[in-house]
């Protein structure tokens, strides 16, 4: 094999000084090679993203890297004087990042910024920076290159700022990508082009790629070679075929585990409990040793030794932990009679024909000229104790769908009944009553507390709009801290005090202590690492068990609709087009949206070969959706019918409703 | 450090003011024969045209300044805070009115629009008060409305709401505690405002009426005799140099502190 493009020795990074001081990259090395992509993932807070800013020595003033060497090519990139460096920066080493909303200049054009990037680091183009400009932009797959490139970049969409952002980071024929999170916020059939986009790239260029990120399914989508980091150090390396077989490190395992799964349904998933350790203090053992289930006194008294070479090796005392039978750790089993033989389950929700409207007001007189159909006629039932997902890509509706319900946006049309009543003709107190029925649980727990009340306050706000006499309030407090996980003596400390999952589980207690028999779960684990995720997923379904409580969980990450849902719903621009139980529709997708929706969702396992249905283009505006079938202008199988009327929903044989002309 | 001299300095102020009434002091008392006195051992600051001691009318002066200061403030803050909390976070058409309110407030010059109020009103403590608070609100207004603009859509509102609280908690509990910080600042420096302003006022004839003693009304009568005897008018003017700078000194320190708090 050819010398690596990229080769990093002891990196060790920290932050601050005296008793400040944090390392969060420490003892880091590894190799890529020519052709190569290697994915760094690991959990937030791991030091992933220091390491790459390291490599383009862009860290932060208060930082330093104390100890390492990283050698690009030829180079000791450590030892280049700053000016020499900024040539490396967008020259041999290129980076994109995961905002590309944030890191494009927005009072340029997309062209000039890219032309700025040609000029300085490509000598052979200089004279004909705007031709090359365009070449570059139809590289990385975007339309009409010479139009577009006169545009700025709020006129683009989030995937097309992603390709400009690679655009511009291939000006310079960089020979190491670093992408860090580079797909993690855009939609999945966006992140199917531009994954993609980025592996045909290489092929051509012959680049090697750091790719950082936390999700495996990507990881197996597009890496050669990945590097688990955990809490500043690598503490596994291995091929991507040999690390999905067969995970050697403890922390490794455990991210597997922590992964919800259809096969899981029945069973709580093995959240990773605890947190990452404080990188300020010297480890004396190994770092993993407090979550870890194999841990013995010998973890906690001596640091492992790296077992295997640098390419494939794992840093463990033990050569195979937890490859024996693991000690199961089950909390709850999951009683076979309630998933399947609740034949008594009766309608609790009945949303039909809900429309939410937005004006779009212009001129003096504030003249309504349009409405932005954010929620266009969509149709949900839910059954008590029963979880449906409502399903879709960024800006489909599926969150204005759930303020419709809640009334918390009046719904302009349609009908929303709950336990037989009439949410939309409530007002005032009536309203405010029927409120402790249906809760809310956010994707953000830290922006959805109130930062000046304390824990206590917040889960007793609900008992005290509706009444409940302080004496209750403080068992009522007692009795839900103890179910949702949460130590006794949180309620004098304020939610800053606590780490994200926590906060997620004060969120759940707030809405959990009026007893409702609906809740509205919008995105709850989106911001939440895996083994996070995990923790809540497990107390959600856990007290859904104890409760009978729905769920209308409104997300986008399928993989845990397949582990929690009953049902699912799709929605693509404020409608509902497929309906169905969970097999249903993730199994036998009928409708050509629901079969690329899931297509493009990468599935954390190398082998499997999907076909993944690319989808031209981007979700049209809900203010101006297009005639006939919303879906039309994207769909592959798109016939005449389709571009003149929309298809009526129909109840199919198996008892799934369906949106479309084909089936 | 700096700010522990601007609080020393603001609690002497203070001090003076509260305890006035308590003081062995005549402020109003006449001594004829000291008449544009210098400083000297009896008077430590001197005496005015008539005679009477600079330093005890100073002492006077600053019980007048911290009434208009503290009673202004106060007033205006609570009134400008509330209308301008309702107006940001039920919007619509009450917002569209009292923002056109608040901006044609903006468009005057303030001191202007209090000088015309105090004359039409006539002169006296209560009356400028009155004048100046009139015009004060409408920077907490402002504030205030578009802190509430951008609270409002934070997800603890949306919760609040999910729970059933009614609008009045909604505005009470969950919005203003949050605004307070940036309405502490800019009261803060409101009071350097306010004691300027009512100096602005006295020196004018407006506001304090003679005998009693204001820091204002003492650096316009010390105005005439400036090449005779120019202590008249420095040491009020001092006095209320050092108030004013320890108020913006405090409230810089405030802001920096509070927003601390709000990164955590």
């Amino acid at each position: 094999m050819d010398k690596p493009v990229l080769q990093i020795n002891n990196l060790t990074t920290s932050i601050g000084r005296g008793g400040d001081r944090v390392v969060p990259v420490s003892n880091v090395s590894f190799q890529i090679r020519q052709d190569e992509t290697m994915a760094l993932l690991g959990e937030s807070g791991c030091g992933k993203s220091m390491t790459a800013l390291s490599i383009m020595r862009l860290l932060p003033p208060s930082a330093e890297i104390t100890d390492g060497d990283i050698m690009l090519e030829q180079s000791h990139l450590l030892d280049l004087s700053e000016r020499a460096m900024r040539a490396e920066r967008g020259g041999r080493v290129g980076m994109i990042f995961q905002e590309p909303m944030t890191s494009l200049n927005p009072v340029m054009t997309v062209g000039r910024q890219i032309g700025e990037a040609v000029k300085l680091h490509d000598a052979d183009n200089r004279k004909r920076v705007m031709e090359r400009v365009e070449e570059l932009l139809d590289d990385v797959g975007i339309p009409d290159p010479a139009r577009r490139m006169h545009e700025y970049p709020h006129q683009l969409s989030g995937g097309m700022k992603q390709r400009i952002m690679i655009a511009m980071a291939l000006a310079g024929r960089p020979r190491l990508l670093i992408a860090d999170e580079p797909t993690t916020a855009l939609d999945v059939t966006i992140q199917a082009q531009v994954l993609q986009l980025m592996k045909q790239l290489q092929q051509q260029t012959g680049m090697a790629i750091l790719l950082i990120t936390h999700d495996l399914g990507v990881v197996a989508e597009v890496a050669d070679r990945v590097g688990i980091m955990y809490a500043g150090e690598i503490v596994e390396t291995a091929d991507v075929a040999d690390f999905f077989s067969q995970p050697r490190h403890p922390y490794s395992q455990r991210l597997f585990e922590a992964l919800p799964t259809p096969q899981k349904r029945n069973r709580p998933l093995q959240a990773i409990e605890g947190q990452v350790p404080p990188l300020n203090a010297e480890f004396g053992g190994c770092r993993f040793v407090d979550r870890c289930p194999y841990a013995q006194t010998l973890c906690r008294e001596q640091i492992p030794q790296w077992r295997g070479d640098q390419n494939s090796g794992y840093r463990c005392h033990f050569e195979d932990a937890g490859s024996s039978d693991a000690v199961a750790t089950e909390e709850f089993e999951l009683a076979e009679e309630s998933i399947q033989g609740d034949t008594r389950a009766q309608a609790l929700l009945d949303v039909t024909d809900l429309k939410v409207w937005f004006p779009i007001r212009k001129g003096v007189f504030h003249r309504t000229v349009g409405h932005v159909r954010a929620v266009d006629g969509v149709d949900l039932n839910l059954s008590t104790g029963k979880t449906l997902a409502l399903v879709g890509e960024s800006g489909c509706g599926k969150t204005t769908a759930g303020k419709g319900i809640l009334q918390l946006i009046r719904p302009t049309a349609g009908s929303v009944m709950f336990n037989g009543e009439e949410l939309t003709q409530l007002k005032g107190r009536a309203l405010r009553k029927r409120r402790a029925d249906i809760q809310l649980i956010f994707q953000d727990p830290a922006s959805s507390m109130n930062p000046r009340m304390t824990v206590e306050e917040i889960i007793a706000e609900g008992l005290v709009v509706q009444g409940v006499g302080r004496e209750q309030r403080q068992l009522r407090i007692a009795e839900i801290l103890d179910q949702v996980g949460l130590p006794g003596d949180a309620v004098g400390r304020y939610p800053h005090e606590f780490s994200g999952g926590q906060r997620q589980r004060i969120a759940i207690a707030r809405a959990l202590i009026l007893e409702p028999q609906l809740i509205i779960c919008d995105e709850p684990t989106s911001a939440l690492d895996v083994s996070v995720q995990a923790q809540i997923l497990n107390l959600l379904k856990e007290l859904q068990q104890q409760r009978q409580i729905s769920y209308l969980f409104i997300t986008h990450n399928l993989a845990v609709v397949s582990y929690l849902a009953d049902d699912v719903a799709v929605m693509y621009l404020g409608r509902i087009v497929e309906q169905g139980s969970v097999e249903q529709i993730l199994d036998e997708p009928l409708h050509p949206y629901t079969q690329a929706l899931l297509s493009a969702v990468p599935v954390p396992d190398p082998d499997s070969k999907r076909e993944v249905i690319r989808l031209q283009g981007d979700m049209p505006s809900p203010a101006n959706p297009p005639s006939g079938c919303y879906f039309h202008p994207r769909c592959p199988q798109a016939m005449d019918e389709c571009r003149r009327s929309y298809p009526a929903g129909r109840e199919m044989d198996d008892g799934r409703r369906l949106s479309c002309h084909l089936v | 450090m700096k700010q522990w001299i601007a609080m020393a300095i603001l609690l002497l102020w203070i001090a003076a003011a509260l305890l006035e009434p308590l003081l062995p002091i005549s402020p109003d008392e006449i001594h004829l024969p000291a008449i544009l006195a210098a400083p000297s051992a009896d008077f430590w600051l001197g005496n005015d045209g008539l005679g009477r001691s600079v330093a005890e009318r100073l002492i006077a002066g600053a019980r007048i300044a911290f009434v208009v200061a503290f009673s202004t403030v106060l007033v205006s803050a609570l009134a400008g805070t509330v209308i301008g909390a309702v107006s940001g976070y039920v919007g619509g058409a009450l917002d569209h009115f009292i923002s056109r309110v608040i901006d044609i407030m903006l468009a005057f010059p303030g001191i202007l629009l209090a000088i015309a109020l105090a004359a039409i009103l006539g002169p006296g403590i209560e009356n400028l008060i009155i004048a100046i608070s009139s015009v004060g609100w409408v920077g907490y207004a402002r504030l205030a409305r578009s802190q509430a603009m951008s609270l409002r859509t934070r997800e603890h509102i949306t919760a609040a709401i999910a729970l059933g609280s009614g609008q009045g908690r909604i505005v009470f509990r969950h919005l203003l505690p949050l605004m307070m910080a940036p309405l502490l600042v800019e009261a803060s420096f409101g009071i350097a405002a306010v004691i300027v302003a009512e100096a602005g006022l006295s020196f004018l004839g407006l506001g304090v009426q003679p005998p009693q003693a204001s820091w204002g009304s003492m650096i316009r009568e010390g105005a005439g005799f400036l090449l005779v005897a120019p202590h008249l008018a420095i040491f009020p003017g001092i006095a209320i140099m050092l108030v004013v700078l320890s108020a913006n000194l405090l409230g810089d320190w405030m802001r920096d502190r509070l927003d601390v708090r709000q990164n955590m």
